[in-house]
């Protein structure tokens, strides 16, 4: 096996500056938010109170660091050893991707500083959905955080740390696999009770299963989409045996994902209402291709041989899985004659401020930790 | 190798079975209307639009005046929102000059929390900031419990729960019945100040036979309404007019508190279509239905134990 070693290099960068000023202007405009309130930065209303805030950061963005679960339950379940080399990146993106979710949601919920009552038994709410989502999302970020320890532990090179930590990961690794599988079905059923306002293309009661089901294919994607542009952005070899062979697995997936997606539309009768040609249809349409594609591209095995093949396929699938996403929570999202909802510009930036800051401490961490395995280019 | 890929997808597919167990199942019943439960019935063939309730709401939940033209003076809210938690609307169409008509007629509106006997707000709360009394059915709001997610208005089939964006520090508002009135043995400050009767208070009992008997009175013959209380001495007599048979809430997303008569058709006057079936019990059937006594999620967890234990042992670095 191969082991994994700290890239090394300078930290401030181009790419990096770039992403500094992005989090600048984000952190000027949350400023703002917490003087003003939410109006004062979002086009956020009565009848649309969740916008990219939570249809990106968290709904779409957990999904999107679902590589570290993806990978987990192939590595470690399956006991694929063979894509060992990957677990820790799609961990150290998943790490990433959760905390800013949480993030996120500090600042998108009004009453941030009562938070913790999440967590106080008198205030508990078991029939809630977001209850649900909010406890286990919460309680994996931590079990992400203890999942990448060893490597913590490795950087400050405390040896007898890491062994212990080793010898318990396998309860770190069990819990960091229910969680998501809990959270990221149930991210899908917060639209179940929404009824009637959820326009029926994307209200089922297979939403938990539907949005578990694509959150598994994203985490499949973006370990296979992260790792060709580290090995590009770092010069480093491309992983393309081991990356095709993952990539197998895509199809497979994604048509099981498109038979209960389809069958409950025409099971339905809801069928009629994607030649309405309206805005919803036209999106569910483009949806349901970009799932396709990838699933067509990677059926044959020779296209998962080739890298731009795999990067495209990935590409489109992390989309699709976005697309579906926001389709559900916004675009197919309706309260009612007279509500519109598209995100501000204040909104936009705060987002693409928490992107960039993600991405920063990614390229610290892999610089300066032991995370990528060390096929490195001459 | 390919031994391996069969029971990945075995163990997919069983996972998804666990899941998706989740949608024919009745793992709960629809909630009920608590015998002592109070709300209104509001009557729009009786209203005048005067706001008279409006102007009551505002004073006696110490809500704040809303200027919604560049130099209003008076309070002049166009719609429901954070500082306005009752509002009479008007429908018009064609020459808007018969009320209570459907064609060139017109008919108000009385918009606020319907408290529903099964609430979806209160099934969304993650905090129980929302809850529903046991005896008066009064849904109420708890801000010192509230974490402001907003779950509430994405899940309110009515859009009630409003969010005060334009404050650092905000709340949910919401009509609440007047519960704080009630300990003085006094009701909601709307129907008390209703000239008309068009909103009177009672136990959603005595409302629902009132409206049930209104059905079948005959357009035109004159009936005693009966004026803020149901069971209120004061009446308005007056002519009857051209109901539509349906009583809305009686049975809308499994019924609610407050209930509805009209002579124009409810979609027109933005009322929604709702099934008979309350969202909350669709979603708490299919949550419950995965996580019932946590056994799923157990019983996974012991086999992601087992299976990491093994895994992890061996391939130790």
């Amino acid at each position: 096996m191969t082991e994994s070693k700290p890239l090394g290099g300078k930290i401030i960068t181009k790419p990096f500056l770039v992403c500094a000023f992005f989090f600048a202007i984000a952190a000027v405009l949350l400023v703002k938010r917490f003087i003003y309130g939410i109006g004062a930065v979002s086009n956020l209303s009565d009848g649309y109170p969740w916008g990219i805030w939570i249809a990106y950061d968290v709904v779409t963005g957990t999904a999107i660091a679902c590589g570290g679960y993806s990978m987990a339950l192939l590595v470690y379940i399956f006991n694929k050893g063979e894509y060992h080399p990957l677990v820790k990146p799609a961990l150290l993106a998943s790490m990433f991707g959760y905390t800013l979710a949480g993030f996120s949601v500090m600042f998108d919920i009004g009453r941030y500083w009562q938070a913790y009552n999440l967590f106080l038994p008198k205030y508990f709410q078991l029939n809630s959905v977001m209850f649900e989502v909010a406890l286990c999302v919460s309680l994996y970020i931590g079990v992400l955080w203890m999942e990448f320890s060893p490597t913590l532990a490795e950087w400050i090179q405390a040896k007898g740390l890491k062994k212990a930590l080793n010898r318990v990961m396998f309860i770190f690794i069990a819990i960091g696999i229910l969680l998501p599988t809990m959270h990221q079905s149930s991210l899908g059923s917060l639209l179940l009770i929404a009824g009637k306002k959820v326009s029926p293309l994307w209200h089922t009661g297979f939403l938990p299963l539907l949005f578990l089901i694509s959150a598994i294919t994203m985490g499949f994607a973006i370990v296979i989409f992260e790792s060709i542009i580290s090995s590009v952005g770092f010069r480093r070899e491309i992983e393309t045996p081991i990356l095709s062979k993952l990539a197998g697995l895509i199809p497979v997936l994604i048509a099981i994902y498109l038979v209960v997606r389809f069958a409950d539309i025409l099971i339905g009768g809801k069928i009629g209402l994607v030649f309405a040609f309206d805005l919803k249809a036209i999106m569910f349409i483009i949806e349901n291709i970009l799932y396709i594609i990838p699933a067509v591209i990677l059926f044959s095995p020779e296209n998962r041989s080739r890298n731009r093949q795999l990067f495209i396929s990935a590409g489109c699938l992390l989309l699709a899985g976005s697309v579906y996403r926001f389709n559900a929570f916004l675009i197919g999202f309706d309260p009612g004659a007279g509500w519109q909802y598209f995100p501000s510009f204040s909104e936009i930036m705060i987002t693409l401020g928490v992107i960039s800051l993600e991405i920063m401490a990614y390229m610290i961490f892999v610089k300066k930790m032991p995370v990528l395995s060390g096929m490195r280019h001459a | 190798m390919d031994i391996k890929r069969r029971n990945f997808l075995k163990i997919a597919a069983g996972g998804g079975l666990l899941l998706a167990g989740g949608v024919p199942a009745m793992a709960r019943e629809p909630k009920k209307l608590s015998p002592e439960a109070v709300g209104m019935l509001y009557d729009a063939t009786a209203c005048i639009g005067c706001r008279a309730c409006q102007t009551a709401c505002k004073q006696h939940n110490e809500m704040p005046v809303e200027h919604s033209t560049p130099n209003s003076v008076w309070d002049d809210p166009v719609d429901l929102s954070s500082k306005t938690l009752n509002i009479i609307k008007v429908y018009a169409t064609g020459t808007a000059l018969n009320k209570d008509s459907e064609t060139d007629g017109y008919s108000f509106i009385k918009r606020h929390c319907m408290h529903c006997v099964d609430p979806a707000c209160v099934s969304a709360c993650p905090v129980s900031a929302l809850k529903k009394h046991a005896q008066t059915g009064v849904v109420s709001y708890d801000k010192g419990a509230c974490i402001g997610c907003r779950y509430c208005q994405l899940a309110c089939p009515y859009n009630i729960p409003k969010f005060e964006f334009d404050k650092p520090f905000p709340q949910i508002r919401k009509c609440q019945l007047c519960d704080h009135r009630f300990k003085d043995n006094k009701y909601s400050a709307c129907c008390e100040f209703c000239p008309t009767g068009a909103s009177v208070f009672g136990k959603v009992s005595d409302l629902l036979a009132e409206a049930q008997k209104r059905l079948t009175l005959k357009p035109g013959e004159y009936y005693n309404y009966p004026v803020a209380h149901i069971k209120s001495a004061q009446v308005s007599y007056r002519p009857v007019a051209k109901y539509l048979p349906r009583i809305y809430g009686e049975k809308e997303g499994g019924g609610s508190q407050v209930l509805m008569l009209a002579a124009v058709p409810f979609e027109k006057l933005g009322m929604p279509a709702l099934d008979e079936k309350s969202d909350a019990a669709f979603s708490e059937n299919i949550q419950h239905t995965v996580y019932k006594g946590m056994i799923g999620p157990g019983v996974l967890l012991a086999g992601l134990l087992f299976a990491a234990y093994k895994n992890t042992n061996k391939s130790d670095e």
